[in-house]
């Protein structure tokens, strides 16, 4: 059980803070279709300052992080500044998606759609050029002994019980995870309790009414989608950080558009977009590791043996359990569309003349 | 001159070749940069690399002095002429769907559907049952067919429910993908013949036969389009008859949209779905129809690329939706989405790849410099309304289309 939940927040997580990234650039009025492709720029970036600080000792830290002992805080440090390149790297990104839809009024879905096709393309030709293969590796080790946080890292011996709840959630986790739920809670306050929030989403329902009030519409959009292009920078590397063991390959398998139907579910709202990135991040974490998830803690893999077995396994396979995300998000949007409440002005590019 | 630069055609024209060049210089410009930093490439090195981004069609590859060689190259050419046919009929998927007011991004599980439709059929029918010709067709058909029932789903889901076709096609996108890998893996058309290739499916010259009592495959007997004649026009290249096909299909897909009643009522429900429907024309109906021909013209692509007897399909596809739905965006977008303009602007989008093969080949570079080149182009049709109007002038501000004013709010539908 401990292991199916912090399988599936590593999941989740990815998925939610770029689901919020979707919010920002569409509350401000910009569809961010460029997700995807945003995602896949991060996770290079990230991929490339972790293997270029390793090859130069930046912070010292070539041993192996089984051993670090007291180093470990600042292994940490250095997987929060990567964080922030990743972040400002995501940013820069969008900046292209703000200019061709804020500056020159283009058609946003084109536009995210180009950007989705550039990221992948120019990340395939540095990897290639860089690593002389298809995918960018650490320089050593991988994310999963290198960054994670220990229960030996707060002083518990290894085989030192420590409940249910701190080996959930202090034992083979992520910081990064921590940080995402952090900066998630601070950044839908941003958007619902103050002044800024309140603006940027007036843009996104009617900016000519917010223009007349003194509000700079070019401005608020310009934040919303940098907004966003830095959280799905960041989301691209922490997917690639947790998921694939740091390996930059010019692909997230699709999380950011997953993302996208995320932010839908969850009716462009924070809180319901937490709860759907969950349920979304259970079904990827099923499809991952269903050969060595143990459901109830009989040491017995379930869905292995499900999958093996004669009948249930010509349904209850890896490919359905890939497949289930996208079928069930193609659902919601069938049932939800209804009551769906997506911002009025999005996707219409700001005409002054309109008002 | 002033007249003819008015001309709308004129400057869709002259739009797309700023595009092009665009492009291309931007391409050139990267390989430039990473030339003059990199000590092995140096500056001779992007200079090659340049000519070969701009001229690759004419390449022969080295002399024996080690320079390279340009020329006449038969094979070249007819690889183009071969690998356009997909470019070209994913390109009139998207750009039939735009005309009629939908963005079709889902070319590409369109195109998978339509691979697996094919294969199954092609590889299916014993060599034997029938005449060759008979299977072949069956196949082709059979693929379309795929083709079109996918794109209808989000088709349906536009027309009835309301719901965006970006985000539907998107999400039948990653479906197609999963389901093809998973029919294929549960399949026995997996290669097994040939003993050093893993995870290929059969190419269709691979027949059905039954020896002793068993099924298995044998290279030849199987099908494959006809040549022509264009083998031996470009020796040694893949060209065949489907680029005949294609062209013909391009043809038909123009007259539907501008000569019939038909056409002219799926662009109008693109148009306005409301003023559609007042006048009269049943739009949930042209919706999905819209889709469906959409659809169809991808699997066409997936059919005529397969059934071609010399490409085989790496079956686990799952990770990776094939390249030729997104690229059949650049076509349709670079050819204003004109049918017609979509044979050229496919075969152009065909040579840019092959460019980037031999580059790949002849340097140091990779070939993932074309899909740079492609998506610079993509996105600066996204504002090629703007560029259009700068073109015509201060005074004449281009009326936005009704069309395209529809099209900048995908996803506004869904709060409708």
């Amino acid at each position: 059980m401990s292991f199916l939940i912090s399988k599936t927040l590593i999941y989740a997580i990815p998925l939610m803070i770029v689901a919020l990234a979707g919010v920002f650039a569409e509350r401000s009025g910009v569809i961010n279709l460029a997700l995807e492709g945003i995602m896949i720029f991060g996770a290079f970036v990230g991929a490339l300052t972790i293997n270029l600080m390793q090859k130069a000792n930046t912070f010292n830290i070539v041993t192996i992080a089984g051993d670090m002992g007291a180093n470990w805080g600042k292994l940490q440090l250095f997987l929060l500044l990567v964080m922030v390149i990743t972040a400002a790297a995501g940013a820069v990104f969008s900046l292209l998606l703000a200019f061709a839809a804020i500056n020159l009024k283009a058609d946003q879905t084109i536009g995210g759609t180009a950007l989705n096709m550039l990221s992948p393309a120019l990340v395939c030709f540095f990897i290639r050029l860089i690593a002389q293969q298809s995918e960018l590796r650490m320089f050593k080790g991988d994310a999963a002994s290198w960054f994670m946080v220990k229960k030996t890292m707060f002083g518990f011996e290894k085989s030192q019980e420590i409940g249910f709840l701190g080996e959930t959630f202090l034992n083979k986790v992520y910081l990064t995870t921590y940080i995402c739920i952090i900066l998630f809670i601070l950044l839908s306050i941003l958007l619902y309790k103050t002044r800024f929030g309140l603006r940027l989403r007036a843009c996104g329902e009617n900016p000519q009414a917010a223009a007349s009030l003194g509000i700079n519409v070019f401005k608020m959009r310009y934040s919303g989608v940098i907004i966003s292009g830095a959280l799905a920078g960041m989301g691209g590397f922490v997917y690639t950080l947790t998921t694939a063991n740091c390996v930059a390959n010019g692909d997230v398998a699709g999380f950011g558009f997953l993302a996208l139907a995320v932010m839908i579910f969850g009716n462009w709202k924070p809180l319901s977009i937490a709860g759907a990135a969950l349920l979304f991040g259970l079904f990827k974490c099923i499809a991952a590791s269903y050969s060595t998830l143990d459901i109830n803690g009989d040491g017995v893999a379930l869905l292995l043996n499900l999958s093996k077995d004669p009948v249930w396994g010509k349904v209850l396979n890896p490919h359905m359990y890939r497949l289930i995300p996208y079928v069930i998000s193609l659902l919601v949007l069938a049932f939800t569309s209804k009551k769906s409440r997506a911002p009025k002005a999005e996707g219409i590019p700001y005409d002054k003349g309109m008002r | 001159m002033r007249d003819f630069l008015k001309k709308n055609g004129t400057r869709s024209v002259l739009a797309t070749i700023i595009s092009i060049l665009v492009g291309l210089v931007a391409g050139s410009i990267l390989i430039l940069i990473v030339g003059l930093t990199s000590s092995e490439i140096g500056i001779s090195g992007a200079w090659e690399g340049i000519r070969l981004i701009i001229g690759g069609t004419f390449s022969t590859g080295r002399a024996a002095s080690g320079a390279l060689s340009f020329g006449f190259n038969p094979q070249i050419i007819g690889n183009m002429l071969f690998r356009a046919v997909p470019l070209i009929l994913c390109g009139l998927s998207v750009a039939l769907a735009y005309k009629t007011g939908l963005f079709n991004i889902g070319a590409s599980g369109q195109y998978l559907a339509g691979t697996c439709a094919t294969l199954f059929v092609a590889l299916s029918i014993p060599a034997g049952a029938m005449p060759q010709f008979l299977i072949w067709i069956l196949a082709f058909l059979a693929g379309v067919l795929a083709g079109a029932l996918w794109g209808a789903i989000p088709g349906l889901l536009k027309a009835f429910l309301n719901i965006n076709e970006v985000l539907a096609c998107i999400m039948t996108n990653w479906i197609a993908a999963n389901l093809v890998t998973w029919m294929f893996d549960i399949s026995n058309l997996k290669n097994m013949v040939e003993g050093t290739k893993t995870g290929y499916i059969y190419k269709t010259t691979y027949g059905l036969v039954n020896v002793d009592g068993a099924w298995t495959y044998q290279d030849g007997l199987g099908v494959a389009t006809p040549k022509m004649g264009l083998n031996k026009l470009f020796p040694g290249s893949q060209a065949n008859a489907g680029i005949l096909i294609a062209i013909v299909i391009a043809v038909a897909v123009y007259i539907i949209l501008t000569k019939t009643t038909f056409g002219y009522e799926l662009k109008a429900c693109g148009a306005n779905r409301h003023a559609a429907r007042y006048a009269g024309i049943r739009d949930k109906r042209s919706i999905v129809l819209s889709m469906a021909i959409a659809g169809a013209l991808a699997g066409a692509a997936a059919s005529l690329y397969y059934l071609s007897g010399n490409t085989e399909l790496y079956w686990s596809v799952y990770q990776k939706l094939p390249a030729e739905g997104f690229n059949g965006i650049a076509v349709a977008m670079l050819a204003s989405c004109n049918p017609i303009a979509c044979i050229f602007t496919g075969l152009f989008m065909s040579a840019i790849n092959l460019h980037g093969l031999q580059l790949a080949n002849l340097t140091a570079y990779n070939e993932y410099i074309t899909d740079v080149i492609i998506a610079v182009i993509v996105y600066l049709s996204a504002f090629s309304l703007l560029i259009k109007t700068w073109l015509g002038g201060r005074k004449k501000i281009a009326k936005p289309k009704p069309v395209q004013e529809k099209k900048a709010i995908p996803g506004k539908e869904v709060a409708e």
